[in-house]
């Protein structure tokens, strides 16, 4: 392993040959914020977020996109780069619902966050906002697109699982959207509601339905969990409140982790005790409530949360 | 004293004779929605979010102002009683600019709180929105009354907990303010920056300024103080975020001035943070101060007393204590001359 | 205090006497005001018009330095009007015949004719304050910082005594102690004089419990007084000072011939949250930790002990005071070995009786307030109940004495010193938005002075004492009154502390930082 030294912000720190400047920055505690990136995917450099200054550099390239080299000299927080982000941040919220008083994600949400650190209001480019229409008719994940800022990363980690790939981008410009094969709602896809693009989701165009209303992300302790239904080891996050557990919820899920439906719902039943309502299946297009017992039943778990009760 | 028994939400509970029936859902833990009540401040009656429904009158009472009565049956939370509250909260909102994702005041506003539970989003009622300048023409309260729920208690803080009267209602109906009286900036009236007015506000009509953009609420740990600064020893929360002081907030539970404070208290912490702060030992070395290690420092201090106190004796020596230091280090510092030094030599400034 | 801040709000009557507190003490100001609104009567004697005088019933605008004779005839007005209390006085006092016959000496008139107040005000005065159910006296530093300080207190103590107004909820005698822990430092035994809790250190029994305690020989000779302590350095009798937390070259009096006895030294240290002006002078300086950075005690005003709770390290490469005392007293063979500050309030609670039941964890967010002195004890809301520390009660016959300095040809205009609500003393200053918000000294100065003398709203003039000078922008304003000029003493630019007179009270060495001399000369 080669080590490299590079200056951040006046600072001297050695990164190892290979990593982004990004990593080198997170390494070193240097914040830097990003959209788009995330450690388990393929770094896209979309949303431009991540943006810094090097010497000898044109424009202000992604950290997370570009590698260190020896004796960089990099600028996090100049006023340049600010600005740059301000902008970019001024756009996306722009086009973006100003729903946060009542967002379920406002707490946990990254747009929401760097709005506050940049103080940026929208006011900057008032314009068209979209006006589409809410993915509310599955139990599972409440999708609301106008709140999307299109930085790809639930495509991204729905493909990690080979037979997954249930949604991609579609349509250009104003009319660009995360959308389904052939633009329907979740429920008439091939959605398995592994919840992996929910908890990926920056902002909170998805959400997991079951905590919609239940309290705010501050208010919330969170736990995490591994599943034990089957051999992969998925993690799950248990949410309680004033020491009353609400709900399951899925951790977003590096590539060997497949996440399931079963495991979270499963592990709901295992950890929830207040919870009452039956779960849905999707049976010929229509959602409908089962029994535990048949819910569970669907695969070879039968066994395992028999063995737990025990 | 005398104890009333009545049913809230079907159980029964006591409460003293004479209180309201919100305190007795607080004392009970039964959650209310309030907007203008403060325990510290005469009763509201204005926000109606208080509502409930007592068996045998007309209409929903606000809990806030009404008072128990042996046997009275109480419902906090049936649906007409939300409707109520949602309405209310409905048309709060629909005259409420849309800035809760960069408002300071956001997971400690009681209107976002209660708009979230109540799942109000402010599409019923459309309307026109007040679009008034704001005031940030002093260093420590920010003000938009944009964000102004014209519930009062900024008004009663003001003349009861401080003593002034610098706020006020002024036009009515949709152009109804409530701010320094006639309208002026808070630096352009007698305000004396107590931020008793900051204290009470439910919502973000009223922020710290220097605290703006330092954090959220739910990121902060609030860490309870005594002031530096006179000897009235007021207390508050420091509120620390990142292992940074980001401002001082009130505490009600304050024993000496429960939510009161003053300019100094409030908001004179940011001395903490002044470049003017010593960081590092300083010896003088040619005549002048230069950076040195705290090893050398202190040694050099215990051997150049060690030699005066054997050349001179320890009456000497003397030390000046501090009535800015705290008990303990006052303490330390007489034994210190006392048992170390063996001198009675020491005294502190000022004598007041 | 005798009383508690929070039994304010419910007296019947203020007596308030050099105490600006709506500036100096902004939340017992804001306590009075609640007082005022449930029909409290007040009065204000003070010679400048302060925001309390405006609200007051009665103001007595006293010449500077005569609050003496006019306490005097206060009390000659309420014996010749039978409204003392005369139960109380057989039961719970003595000394009073002879009191008596000083203050027979001070008859409304001669009264009225010394300090500038007419009669028939001093008249409502005595009538407001001797006739309520309840009554409280405030006095600060307008009362103690004279030669005359210690007798002014006595003579308020006789004006409480004469009319029972102590040792009862809601009644006694108040003086506000001005920064946040003198207080404690008191408490604590920062003084020449005693050891914590006020244990004399000239009491053979007192000096064997302390030396068994610290297993050494202490010194039976009372100390050095700060003033005493800047004349023995420059006469050389002094050596090395160790200065903490305080910045005498601008806070005491007489700048100059402070700074003369600290330049004489052979050794200074200085240890302080900011490059002070004493710092400036010192060969070694230490940087402290601010409230914010540490963990321990102040006592307030009322006596009650609160938590300072840390909140952050310490910035930079500073440490506690209270670690840097611990660090030399070890190296100089002594070890201080304590694990945190709450051992050494177990250390305190100990050797001082009336911290006794004192603990941290009991302090807890409330407080306590001293006497305490058992583990189960609940601590005094206020003194003398039923009782004086010293058993009865002492009348003393107190004449009235002039100012060490008043103005004369050459200095014709009184200096009047004092605090604003935006700052405290000088510390303050280093608070950026409080910086901003009162940025600079504005001296006071009467129109009629002011037209006098040719001077414009914000000019800049010339302030000159027989000690130093200084330079100030000035406020025109009738607040002050003919001959005045009132100034503060937050600002570094204008030290006022150049100008005020090093003269000091025979008993508790307070300078007289109230009057004094002055000339304004015009600049330009
Ligand atoms: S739905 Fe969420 S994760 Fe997917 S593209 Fe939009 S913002 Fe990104
Ligand atoms: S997704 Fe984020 S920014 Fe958008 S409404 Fe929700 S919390 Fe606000
Ligand atoms: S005051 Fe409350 S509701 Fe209004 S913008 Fe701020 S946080 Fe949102
Ligand atoms: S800061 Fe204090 S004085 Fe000023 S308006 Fe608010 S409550 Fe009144
Ligand atoms: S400023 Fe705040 S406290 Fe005052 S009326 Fe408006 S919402 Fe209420
Ligand atoms: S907040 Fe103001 S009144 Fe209270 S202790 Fe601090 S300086 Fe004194
Ligand atoms: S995080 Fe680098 S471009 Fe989005
Ligand atoms: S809280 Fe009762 S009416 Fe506002």
């Amino acid at each position: 392993m080669e080590w490299l030294t590079l200056t951040i912000d006046g600072r001297e720190v050695s990164a190892l040959k290979g990593s982004t400047v990004l990593e080198a920055c997170r390494v070193n505690n240097i914040p830097i914020p990003t959209l788009c990136y995330d450690k388990a995917l393929t770094p896209a450099g979309a949303c431009r977020l991540c943006i810094v200054q090097i010497e000898g550099m044109r424009n202000l390239p992604p950290s997370c996109v570009t590698q260190v080299t020896q004796g960089m000299k990099v600028e996090t927080q100049n006023e340049k780069v600010r600005n740059a982000r301000k902008t970019i941040l001024e756009l996306l919220v722009a086009n973006h619902p100003l729903d946060c008083m009542t967002c379920q994600k406002l707490g946990d949400c990254s747009l929401a966050e760097y709005a506050y650190e940049y103080g940026v209001k929208g006011q900057e480019y008032k314009g068209e906002k979209r006006q589409l229409p809410i993915d509310d008719d599955n139990p599972y994940i409440l999708r609301d697109l106008n709140k999307c800022i299109l930085c790809g990363k639930c495509i991204a980690t729905c493909e990690a699982v080979t037979e997954r790939n249930v949604i991609g981008f579609a349509y250009r410009g104003f009319q660009a959207k995360v959308s389904t094969f052939m633009d329907t709602d979740l429920k008439d896809s091939s959605c398995v509601y592994c919840n992996r693009c929910v908890a990926i989701c920056p902002v909170g165009a998805l959400m997991d339905k079951n905590m919609i209303g239940k309290g705010r992300a501050w208010e919330l302790k969170k736990e995490e969990v591994t599943c034990t239904f089957c051999d992969s080891g998925c993690e799950f996050v248990i949410n309680s409140k004033n020491g009353k557990v609400l709900g399951v919820t899925a951790k977003s899920a590096s590539n060997g982790r497949p996440l399931c439906l079963k495991g979270r719902i499963g592990s709901d039943f295992r950890y929830n005790s207040e919870r009452t309502d039956k779960p849905f299946i999707n049976r010929d297009g229509e959602f409908v409530q089962v029994t535990w017992s048949e819910f569970l039943g669907l695969g070879n778990i039968v066994e395992k949360i028999n063995s737990l009760t025990k | 004293m005398e104890w009333l028994t009545l049913t809230i939400d079907g159980r029964e509970v006591s409460v003293l004779k004479g209180s309201t029936v919100l305190e007795a859902c607080r004392r009970n833990d039964i959650p209310i929605p309030t907007l203008c009540h403060d325990p510290e401040l005469t009763a509201g009656g204005a926000c109606r979010l208080c509502v409930v429904q007592i068996e045998g009158m007309r209409n929903l009472p606000p809990s806030c102002v009404t008072q128990v009565t042996q046997g009275m049956k109480v419902e906090t939370q049936n649906p007409k009683v939300r409707n109520a509250r949602k309405t209310i909260l409905e048309l709060l909102v629909a005259n409420h600019p849309l800035d809760c994702m960069t408002c300071q005041k956001m997971g400690n506003c009681s209107l976002a709180e209660f708009a979230y539970e109540y799942g109000v989003t402010g599409e019923i009622y459309q309307g026109e929105r007040r679009n008034l300048p704001i005031d940030e023409s002093n260093p420590f309260i920010l003000r938009d009354p944009n964000k102004c729920i014209l519930c009062g208690k900024c008004i009663k803080a003001c003349s009861e907990i401080q003593g002034k009267s610098i706020l006020d209602f002024s036009y009515r109906g949709f152009d109804a303010q409530v701010g320094p009286a006639f309208n002026v900036p808070y630096n352009e009236s007698d305000c004396d920056f107590c931020g008793s007015c900051v204290s009470v506000c439910p919502v973000g009509a009223l922020v710290e300024k220097q605290m703006v953009g330092k954090g959220h609420p739910w990121e902060i740990t609030k860490v309870q103080t005594t002031c530096p600064f006179c000897g009235v020893g007021c207390n508050f929360d420091l509120n620390v975020k990142d292992g940074k002081v980001i401002g001082v907030t009130s505490n009600p539970e304050a024993p000496v001035n429960g939510k009161a404070l003053c300019v100094k208290g409030r908001f004179g912490m940011d001395m903490i943070y002044s470049p003017h702060r010593l960081t590092t030992p300083l010896i003088r070395k040619d005549g002048v101060l230069v950076p040195a290690e705290w090893d050398e420092a202190l040694d050099l201090i215990a051997s150049k007393f060690g030699e005066i106190k054997k050349n001179y004796g320890p009456d000497s020596i003397a030390a000046l204590s501090s009535a800015h230091c705290t008990n303990e280090e006052n303490y330390l510092m007489q034994k210190f001359m006392r048992a170390v030094i063996g001198t009675n030599n020491v005294d502190h400034c000022a004598r007041t | 205090m005798t009383n508690s801040i929070n039994e304010i709000p419910n007296t019947k009557a203020m007596f308030v006497i050099g105490s600006n507190a709506t500036e100096a003490h902004p939340v017992i100001g804001t306590k009075m005001k609640q007082a005022l609104a449930k029909g409290s009567k007040l009065i204000v004697v003070d010679p400048r018009c302060t925001n309390l005088a405006e609200h007051s019933d009665v103001w007595l605008r006293l010449r500077s330095g005569t609050d003496i004779a006019l306490i005097n005839g206060i009390m000659n007005i309420i014996l010749a009007n039978g409204w003392e209390d005369r139960a109380f006085i057989e039961a719970r006092t003595e000394g009073f015949e002879e009191t008596r016959k000083t203050i027979e000496k001070y008859p409304p008139e001669l009264v009225s004719q010394i300090t500038g107040v007419p009669v028939e005000q001093l008249i409502e005065a005595a009538k407001l304050y001797a006739t309520a159910e309840c009554a409280e006296i405030f006095y600060t530093l307008g009362i103690t910082e004279h030669v005359c300080g210690t007798d002014n207190v006595k003579s308020l103590a006789n004006l409480a005594m004469l009319t029972g107004n102590l040792g009862k909820e809601s009644s006694g005698v108040n003086p506000m102690r001005g920064q946040n822990n003198v207080q404690g430092a008191c408490d604590m035994g920062a003084l020449p004089n005693v050891y914590p809790g006020y244990q004399q250190v000239a009491n053979p029994e007192v000096q064997a419990k302390f030396e068994a305690a610290w297993g050494v020989p202490l010194s039976p000779k009372n100390g050095f007084t700060i003033p005493d302590m800047f004349a023995a350095a420059t006469s050389k009798n002094l050596r090395a000072l160790y200065c903490m937390g305080e910045d005498p070259v601008i806070t005491d009096a007489d700048a100059n011939h402070v700074r003369k006895g600290l330049q004489s030294l052979d050794f200074l240290v200085v240890q302080e949250i900011f490059l002070s002006e004493t710092a400036k002078l010192a060969d070694v300086v230490l940087p402290g930790a601010s409230y914010a950075e540490k963990t321990g005690t102040f006592s307030n005003t009322e006596r009650r002990v609160q938590m300072v709770n840390q909140a952050i390290k310490p910035i930079g490469n500073a440490r506690t005071d209270g670690e840097i005392i611990c660090d030399i007293a070890t190296r100089m063979g002594y070890p201080f070995e304590y694990q945190s500050s709450a051992e050494v309030m177990q250390e305190i609670a100990r050797l001082t009786p009336i911290f006794g039941g004192i603990t941290h964890a009991r302090l807890g967010t409330q407080g306590l307030q001293w006497p305490v002195p058992t583990i189960e004890h609940p601590g005094t809301k206020f003194l003398h109940e039923g009782k004086f520390s010293r058993g009865l009660g002492q009348f003393v016959a107190i004449d009235n004495q002039l100012p060490a300095e008043l103005p004369d040809k050459e200095y014709p205009f009184l200096l009047n010193t004092g605090r604003k609500l935006s700052h405290y003393n000088v510390f303050t200053q280093h608070s950026p938005s409080l910086e901003i918000h009162s940025p600079e000294e504005l001296a006071e100065v009467n129109p009629v002075d002011a037209k006098r003398l040719g001077l414009e709203v914000n000019e800049v003039v010339k302030v000159t004492s027989r000690r130093g000078e200084v330079k100030t922008k000035i406020k025109i304003t009738e607040r002050v009154p003919v001959g005045m000029i009132f100034m503060t003493f937050h600002y570094f630019d204008s030290p006022t502390n150049e100008l005020t007179n090093g003269a000091y009270d025979k008993t508790t060495k307070t300078y007289e930082y109230k009057v004094c001399g002055v000339q304004i000369t015009k600049i330009a």
